[in-house]
């Protein structure tokens, strides 16, 4: 009796499936809409739009606008400041975070719990509540060692920022990983009487490639996007990563939007690539994060 | 089993030699001497500068104001009111329309309907896109010559409709394109939470004759409670933080106001006062909440 049932059952919920299928579907398209249109455009010559309407039969279609979006408005100026940002500064918040992970998880000092809330907590600042002071300080520092470039308008300012900022994340996620890994691991590394820095460098660290290289899929994306900090901390325009150049790019081509469709594609491309190719990594360093495990 | 369980805590207690010491305290002082003065210190000096009337130029400049930065925006600044206005429709339309729809498409997406591996990377790709991307996507849509104004029937340049200066319908506008990116996040990490409830569960559910609604009311969601409280817990914090897309739409104007934006135009002008200061405590004020919250679900097991 049941096996009629269950097939009853099964046949409806196929029906079901089919309907919600074709709804997500048609939703996932609407999605889609604003890229494809954003592509299309990036592909037209300005005058042809601008003589024929935007919906008319395109007479050319091709990859000028990306040429000219690269000479004019020196894209790739802008993505190489991006990765000369995101690069280090997603290795160095790994670094460090897998420094404290490590002793947060293996060692029982007392104030491990707190200095790890504290790190948490910092991540999730409101970043408005920390700007001004930091903007002073980094004036400050640059005219005490007489150069004020030194951290404001410089890369080591924004990527220190960043760092400072995602070391709490990193944290969070390695020792909740780490905290999987059973301490007897590292009762030979103690036996054979090795030094903490050993203990960290040969016995943790090739434990923690999972999360090492799911964090830094998702932190480079992070920080390649960030916005607020590349538009206080940094004043020239040549020094600009690409996501704030864009606001300016803006206004600057505003008339021109197939150039600027192009530009924002390019922009877009680096974590659009990454995405693709490491999905999984990806979603894995979000979801180590917000679920734990 | 007792006995390699103390092996290692006595071991563990034992003296660090003077290298490891060194080793150890550098490991923790690094990271964090660079947490606290980059984060918790300026922090701090902005909660106490809300207090005080500043130029921002010199130290002795500085003047104690009291709460009179906070009096001013209770009282003197009808902005800061269509601010705070702005972020809670943004909370609400967050909280009851696209977190929501996050949740619904994880889970449709969870039972593995046909096509769900490509609904769930085009769901996701907005969210890795920059909201400076975003805002510039979405004024090809809706900005002049855009796609919805040719659809509209006004596809010059010059019989354009101001889309996004039109008080009447910009927040919704506005909350529209935020959810675009909003709901790909949630549904992302949503899944990954369903991934983990056993299904049987809700095999065994259905077969009892529960409704989908019933099943994934009674069956996944409570199974789901960490989850759920991250998922809220992101949803405000998100809404409070909002700054990027706004200033990419409306630059430093006030053509949309958040409260995030009044911090930032705020924080050294205004007749040599610290409103700036005090919107960011406020914010921050705002934000503890959902911090906290966030904290006691992470850290639950980890109490001392």
């Amino acid at each position: 009796m049941s096996v009629v049932q269950n097939k009853k059952y099964r046949d409806r919920q196929k029906r079901k499936d089919a309907v919600i299928s074709l709804f997500i579907g048609i939703f996932a398209f609407i999605w889609l809409v604003p890229i494809l249109w954003t592509f299309w455009t990036s592909l037209r010559p300005y005058e042809d739009i601008i003589q024929e309407g935007v919906f008319s039969r395109p007479d050319t279609l091709n990859f000028a606008n990306y040429v000219d979006a690269y000479r004019q408005m020196e894209i790739w100026g802008y993505l190489s400041n991006s990765f000369l940002v995101a690069i280090p500064a997603v290795i160095l918040t790994l670094f460090f975070g897998s420094l404290l992970a490590f002793v947060v998880t293996r060692y029982s000092f007392r104030f491990n719990l707190y200095l790890l809330l504290l790190f948490t907590a910092g991540n999730l600042l409101p970043v408005q509540l920390v700007y001004a002071p930091l903007f002073k300080m980094y004036i400050w520092f640059g005219d005490l060692v007489g150069n004020r470039n030194i951290l404001y308008d410089s890369y080591i300012g924004l990527i220190l920022i960043h760092v400072a900022l995602q070391v709490g994340f990193a944290t969070f996620v390695m020792s909740s990983y780490m905290k999987t890994i059973p301490k007897e691991i590292s009762e030979s590394a103690l036996v054979d009487g090795a030094s903490v820095f050993r203990h960290y460098w040969s016995v943790i660290l090739p434990l923690l490639r999972p999360p090492l290289a799911a964090l830094s899929v998702l932190m480079t994306t992070w920080i390649y996007n960030e916005f607020f900090w590349a538009i206080v901390m940094i004043k020239s325009d040549s020094k600009r990563p690409i996501t704030s150049a864009l606001g300016r790019l803006q206004g600057e081509f505003v008339t021109d939007f197939n150039l600027l469709a192009a530009g924002a594609i390019m922009a877009a491309l680096p974590t659009l690539i990454i995405f693709f190719i490491l999905k999984r990594q990806f979603v894995s360093g979000l979801t180590l994060g917000s679920t734990k495990g | 089993m007792t006995t390699t369980a103390a092996g290692p805590r006595t071991r563990r207690r034992r003296a660090f030699s003077k290298g490891d010491r060194f080793t150890l305290a550098m490991f923790i002082g690094i990271p964090s001497f660079l947490h606290f003065v980059w984060v918790w210190i300026p922090a701090l000096l902005t909660i106490g500068l809300s207090f005080t009337f500043w130029n921002g130029v010199q130290l002795s400049n500085i003047r104690w104001a009291g709460l009179a930065n906070y009096e001013t925006i209770f009282t003197a600044s009808p902005q800061f009111y269509d601010a705070l206005r702005n972020n809670v429709y943004w909370l609400l339309w967050f909280s009851f329309i696209a977190t929501p729809l996050g949740v619904l498409l994880a889970y449709q997406i969870d039972r593995r309907i046909r096509g769900h591996k490509i609904y769930e990377s085009v769901y996701y790709i907005p969210v890795v896109l920059s909201l400076a991307v975003i805002g510039i996507i979405w004024r090809f849509m809706l900005g002049p010559a855009g796609l919805v104004q040719v659809l509209l029937g006004r596809p010059g340049i010059e019989e354009a409709l101001p889309i996004f200066g039109n008080y009447d319908i910009n927040t919704y506008v506005i909350l529209s394109i935020a959810s675009w990116r909003h709901i790909g996040y949630i549904m992302l990490l949503y899944l990954a939470g369903l991934k983990a409830v056993d299904p049987t569960l809700r095999e065994a559910a259905a077969i009892d004759g529960a409704t989908e609604w019933q099943t994934f009311r009674k069956v996944v969601l409570p199974a789901m409670k960490p989850v759920n409280i991250i998922i809220i817990v992101i949803t405000v914090i998100e809404s409070l933080r909002a700054f990027d897309l706004i200033y990419i739409i409306y630059g430093t104007s006030t053509g949309w106001p958040i409260l995030g934006m009044l911090v930032f135009t705020n924080i050294y002008g205004q007749a040599a006062s610290m409103l700036g200061a005090a919107y960011a405590v406020i914010l921050f004020l705002l934000s503890i909440t959902p911090i906290v919250f966030y904290l006691r679900t992470v850290f639950q097991d980890d109490k001392p």
